[in-house]
């Protein structure tokens, strides 16, 4: 029982050949790049998605900050995509892998933090004092500021690990649970059952929601440093 | 009078239709696979192309087939992409059957 409920989440070989890159790729044959004015249905809708989103995510950004538009649009269309393909039956979601979520999550704070120290320094290194601290709490407070930067990018990748990871585990072992109660006590098991079909609602909003906070916090340290 | 050596001849054999040329007879290369006769079917699988960039281009064929019968029509309809995903379900199906294989409902597995 215990090797088969990780083995969902080992990283794909197929012969020894790792196909976790073809997996990783696949997301992006299902966002075909408009040609014309007037797409097809598919283009349509994901157009209209994208538009909405950017509105709302880049509204408070000044230009500076607008520049990276693109890289957080790609992001959230990326984790939301890739969450939402592994609620399909049998899937791998590379976004459990914890190294996947730290290479998207340091490269991208470490950005916004350097982009700050270069541009603002001095509002930048006095994000490190809050207004209004007594002066013999200032060392104290810095230490615990420094801290506090450090721990986004590790927060914000194990984060995402760990939602989506404890949501596909939770829905491994209420299944196996309802099956193996089928034989014993049929209305159990669909208590059990219902549980698991309201558990898969909520994955599906985790899966959208765990995009839009990732995104949502990495702008969030843009706007902070722009 | 048509043989395969008539077509190297002349610019004018060449420049016919692709349906004329097809009832006349067309060299091995540029056939098909429903046009291929069972007994040529050995020589047209390796005259195929197997460079990196022959299986490219297969690749892109394959996906622009699919892409301009399914999607990329006025009216496409959610069988375009459900089918992408159906055969995504079944590609990682294969993948873990050697895993799946200990759960089944069997006294000796």
């Amino acid at each position: 029982m215990n090797e088969n409920l990780f083995a969902s989440f080992a990283t794909p070989t197929m012969m020894g050949l790792p196909i976790v890159i073809l997996i990783i790729m696949f997301p992006s044959i299902l966002f075909p790049s408009p040609n014309r004015l007037i797409n097809n249905r598919l283009i349509s809708i994901q157009q209209w998605l994208v538009q909405l989103t950017s509105k709302q995510m880049m509204a408070i950004h000044n230009n500076k900050g607008q520049t990276w538009t693109l890289m957080l649009m790609s992001l959230i269309l990326f984790i939301g995509s890739t969450n939402l393909l592994g609620l399909l039956p049998h899937s791998f979601t590379p976004t459990t892998q914890l190294s996947m979520n730290l290479g998207m999550a340091i490269p991208l704070w470490a950005g916004t933090v350097f982009m700050g120290f270069r541009h603002k320094t001095k509002a930048a290194l006095a994000h490190f004092l809050p207004q209004g601290t007594p002066i013999f709490l200032i060392p104290m407070l810095v230490i615990i500021e420094t801290i506090s930067l450090f721990i986004q990018p590790v927060a914000l990748a194990v984060r995402l690990t760990a939602n989506i990871t404890a949501g596909h585990l939770l829905m491994h072992l209420i299944g196996g649970t309802t099956l193996a109660l089928m034989s014993i006590s049929p209305s159990t098991a669909l208590i059990t059952f219902i549980i698991l079909i309201l558990l898969t609602i909520l994955e599906f909003a985790v899966a959208m929601i765990q995009a839009y906070v990732f995104t949502l916090l990495v702008s969030l340290y843009l706007h902070d440093n722009t | 009078m048509a043989s395969v050596e008539m077509w190297y001849s002349s610019p004018w054999t060449k420049s016919l239709p692709m349906r004329v040329k097809t009832k006349l007879g067309l060299p091995l290369k540029e056939k098909k696979l429903m046009e291929v006769k069972l007994g040529e079917l050995p020589s047209w699988i390796l005259m195929r192309d197997f460079t990196p960039k022959g299986i490219a281009g297969a690749f892109q064929r394959g996906y622009y087939r699919y892409y301009n019968k399914y999607i990329n029509v006025k009216k496409g309809s959610v069988a375009g992409i459900s089918m992408v995903l159906a055969a995504y379900v079944l590609f990682n199906y294969c993948r873990s059957y050697k895993e799946l294989k200990h759960e089944r409902r069997r006294k000796y597995h």
